[in-house]
């Protein structure tokens, strides 16, 4: 065996220096040529780099030079990482992460600032400092992205953040007091009069414990409808609701547009109420969902929902006003319609007047009518489920099926009347044609083309492809595997995004770059044309409070320093500006309690202000303009140079300065 | 018939009073250049009489000071003050805040243009040998706004702070009030801007105006 192993070594050493050696007879004539300068110009690299005509397409298309900025912004999910990321695109240059549910010490988030916003995220009095972000939603006017707010779910703990792009900073989370998890948010309403957040895993509402045994009875699954004001920049919790659903696992929603205004579309996955328990010879989880060839997507009437909620006719669960499942059927706030096994996108097309189901386990997308549904909900006359709630007749609300391939997931659009679908188990992307007047009647309902990806697509993203006029040119295929594109960097691989030219009709689709990525998986983005966006360059003015978005009157002016006691209280009062802290020397003592205000007066682009206390944990990001307070007790007696942590100028380390705390 | 006879009548009297037109076009000529110098002194104020581009590699664009007879500004751009971004920066080097600078002058810079100005009108109307003694303010005033320039760049240049992060590295220098210097690595760029023009401008107007009343004065004089 051993001799064996040897052998194939030698073999495989042996095939290296030859493969080797030719490469160096091929390459090395060639560099010589070039070394001699007469004809190295980009064809020659190109030959030398082995890339062919299509990859230099590829590169003209995507190459971004120093000081260009991108044309798209594409706003991407961080998943497990808690946070978000802003790409540029067509380079693909990542230009942000904004911390959202986790603390993030660059942007000074959670290690003295930023606590309050956190703290908006704790469950029951526990802090949560980690998240499974999912749907990022670009804030919306007329159904149109308007650059103004990026709201974001937290599956994993059933929470809702708020992001303001004018600094690109999280202002609000949201924690959802029914449910422990969340998968179908966020999504605006047209006007992001609403947040749309749906549940999954079904839970009695309100987290309390109920045996799996009363599945049927106790577990709901829910929708939650929060109120975005938009004055205030923040959810108003007291004008939410929620309604109650079915423990059907809702997966994702939609918000109607245009004609379908008012309606919210969601789809379900577990209408078998599969409670698992593979150990105990039960089907797994994985089986007993999938039992059924249809499940229910959900049709919601949140117009009359929202009179209902008014009218008051809920009752409260864990301090959440919620709809009870027989007050919506009532009232005609729910409908059900089948869709094929296992759905998990539910997308509307442009015109607001066709669903897009796709069942993941049925190898074509499932496109409803709108006004199908409409006429078919006014003729009446239903079945209802175990539930109680109406069904609308599959043949009648359907308007075409499209055979796409194996594994479809979610769809987006282009400008064009073209569809794309993501398609995990083949590895694809797939562009059919909506055969509807208004969109592509010449082609009709049809497949148009494939292109593989690399590789498990989940969700795909093209630019401003949700909204009431998509922009096509490109897409993003958020591959969950990167498999063999990246050089190895040990057993954990990246993401990878794949970026892909869908700006020619037909079947030319030409896949332009990856992207790895690194920090937990991107499960969806939302790309907008980067000229909606116009983010502050520094704050508006000095001593700003990025949370009340104003001049904080704590806000520490040059020449206004000092320290100032108050029995054990002490207050700091610090500007900095390149390149000191003034003050420099703050002697306090062994349980004092201090809060430290520096406001950075510096009104230079980039010229941010970092600053840190070792051992008390303290990391902030002053901006410029920015002022901070944070607090902290001095509980350890001993010498603490405290230094700015960004490299702002030459003299960037001799701004420092000393904390002294005297034993008591 | 009546018109031809009035087109008539009223060459005649041009005709009559054409031998007076030019003396008294000699006379409201001057009048009229100093009252259009008067306007270009007062309009200067609205101007910037001299600017400073300061460029470093990490300002793109330079950083830009502007300075009017009574104030200074950056660029139009109101998010930074590039006065005081370029006052950080001089702090380094020990150099003093831009802002005290000829604090004096300032305050009083728009009463003493008001005065200068009404000196002016005066003179304009004025019938007297000596009224050209009211319009040396105005002739004066660019090269004084120079030479107090100059001179509080060369106080500001050579008066550094020795406790300044960069003393050492620096020496007392005087920074050139037009053209380029070089202040540690960055690059200056000093010219006289529109208001400065505006006022020369109106010295040229004046003195032209001057010149002809001592031309016609001198005629009158030979006539008699």
């Amino acid at each position: 065996m051993i001799s064996q192993r040897l052998s194939s070594k030698l073999v495989f050493i042996g095939t290296v220096l030859i493969v080797a050696a030719v490469l160096a007879v091929v390459i090395a004539p060639k560099t010589i040529t070039s070394a001699q300068g007469s004809t190295t110009d980009w064809q020659t690299i190109a030959e030398q780099r082995g890339l062919t005509e299509a990859d230099l397409r590829a590169a003209a298309m995507t190459y971004t030079p120093s000081g260009v900025m991108d044309e798209y912004v594409m706003f991407a999910s961080g998943g497990h990482s808690g946070q978000m990321f802003v790409v540029g695109m067509p380079s693909m240059r990542l230009l942000r992460t904004i911390a959202v549910f986790t603390p993030e010490p660059w942007q000074g988030y959670g290690y003295g600032a930023g606590e309050e916003v956190l703290a908006g995220g704790d469950i029951n009095g526990r802090p949560v400092r980690w998240a499974d972000t999912h749907h990022p939603a670009l804030s919306e006017t007329n159904g149109d992205y308007d650059g103004q707010w990026v709201f974001i779910n937290d599956k994993a703990n059933g929470r809702i953040a708020v992001i303001d792009l004018r600094d690109f900073e999280t202002k609000q989370i949201v924690n959802n007091p029914l449910f422990l998890n969340d998968h179908g948010g966020t999504f605006v309403t047209p006007n992001t009069e609403y947040i749309i957040e749906g549940g999954q895993y079904a839970q009695p509402l309100g987290s309390e414990f109920v045996p799996l045994a009363d599945y049927e009875s106790d577990y709901r699954g829910m929708i939650t409808f929060w109120k975005f004001d938009r004055e205030a920049g923040r959810i108003d919790m007291s004008q939410s609701f929620a309604m109650e659903l079915p423990p059907y696992w809702q997966d994702l929603c939609d918000a109607g547009k245009l004609v379908s205004e008012g309606w919210v579309f969601c789809n379900s996955i577990n209408t078998e109420l599969a409670t698992g328990g593979i150990e105990a010879g039960n089907p797994p989880f994985e089986a007993g969902v999938s039992r059924n060839t249809t499940d229910f997507m959900h049709v919601i009437n949140l117009n009359a929902a929202i009179e209902v909620y008014k009218a008051g006719s809920t009752v409260e669960v864990a301090g959440m006003q919620v709809i009870p499942l027989d007050t919506a059927v009532e009232n005609n706030l729910l409908f059900f319609t089948p869709e094929p096994r296992s759905p998990h996108g539910v997308d509307i097309a442009p015109g607001g007047d066709y669903i897009v189901v796709s069942g993941k386990l049925d190898p074509h997308v499932t496109v409803y009518s709108f006004q199908k549904i409409m006429d078919t909900i006014a003729a009446g006359g239903f079945e209802t489920d175990q539930y109680g709630v109406p069904i609308l007749d599959y043949e009648r609300v359907l308007e075409a099926q499209v055979e796409v391939g194996l594994g479809p997931l979610h769809t987006q659009f282009g400008p064009d009347g073209y569809a794309y679908t993501s398609l995990f188990l083949d590895s694809a992307v797939a562009r059919w044609s909506i055969g509807a007047e208004g969109y592509r009647p010449q082609d009709g309902w049809s497949l148009i083309s494939k292109i593989p990806v690399q590789y498990n697509v989940g969700h795909i993203a093209t630019a401003e492809g949700d909204t009431v006029s998509p922009d096509g040119n490109l897409l993003v295929s958020l591959n969950k595997w990167s498999v063999d594109r990246f050089m190895s960097t040990g057993p954990l691989l990246p993401q990878n995004f794949q970026l892909i030219d869908i700006g020619q009709e037909g079947d030319n689709l030409q896949l332009l770059y990856d992207m790895p990525f690194t920090g937990g998986e991107p499960h969806y983005a939302q790309i907008i044309k980067a000229d909606k966006l116009s983010a502050w360059e520094v704050y508006p003015e000095v001593g700003w409070n990025p949370l009340t978005q104003s001049v904080d009157p704590n806000a520490v002016t040059q020449g206004t320093e000092g320290v100032e006691r108050d029995g054990n209280n002490v207050t700091v009062r610090m500007t900095a500006v390149r390149s000191h802290f003034t003050p420099e020397h703050i002697d306090i003592q062994a349980g004092d309690h201090v809060t430290w205000t520096i406001t950075n007066v510096e009104r230079a682009r980039d010229a941010t202000h970092g600053f840190s206390i070792p051992y008390y944990g303290i990391s902030l990001s002053i901006e410029p303009g920015e002022s901070i307070t944070f607090e902290f007790d001095a509980t350890e007696p001993g010498v603490f140079s405290y230094y700015c942590l960004e490299f702002c100028s030459a003299l960037h380390l001799e701004m420092m300065g000393y904390l002294t705390i005297q034993p008591q | 018939m009546a018109t031809q006879t009035m087109s008539q009548s009223e060459t005649l009297s041009e005709d009559k009073r054409s031998d007076k037109t030019a003396p008294r076009l000699l006379t409201w000529i001057p009048t009229g250049l100093m009252l259009l110098a008067s306007v270009l002194v007062i309009a200067s104020i609205a101007f910037p009489y001299w600017g400073l581009v300061l460029e470093a590699p990490q300002y793109p664009g330079g950083l830009q000071m502007r300075v009017f007879v009574n104030r200074m500004t950056g660029d139009e751009d109101p998010r930074l003050d590039e006065v005081r971004e370029i006052d950080g920066l001089n702090h380094y080097i020990g150099m003093q805040s831009l802002y005290n600078a000829a604090s004096f002058e300032r305050s009083i810079a728009i009463p003493a243009v008001i005065i200068m100005v009404v000196l002016l009108v005066v003179a304009a109307f004025l019938r007297r040998r000596w009224a050209w003694v009211l319009t040396l303010p105005a002739i004066a005033f660019p090269f004084i706004f120079l030479g107090d320039l100059a001179f509080w760049m060369n106080n500001y240049g050579q008066n550094l702070d020795p406790y300044a992060p960069l003393s050492s590295a620096i020496e007392p220098f005087t920074p050139p009030i037009i053209g380029e210097g070089v202040i540690g690595q960055f690059k200056t760029v000093a010219y006289v801007d529109t208001g400065w023009y505006l006022a020369v401008v109106a010295v040229v107007l004046v003195s032209a105006a001057l010149l002809i009343r001592m031309l016609r004065s001198r005629a009158a004089s030979r006539e008699s």
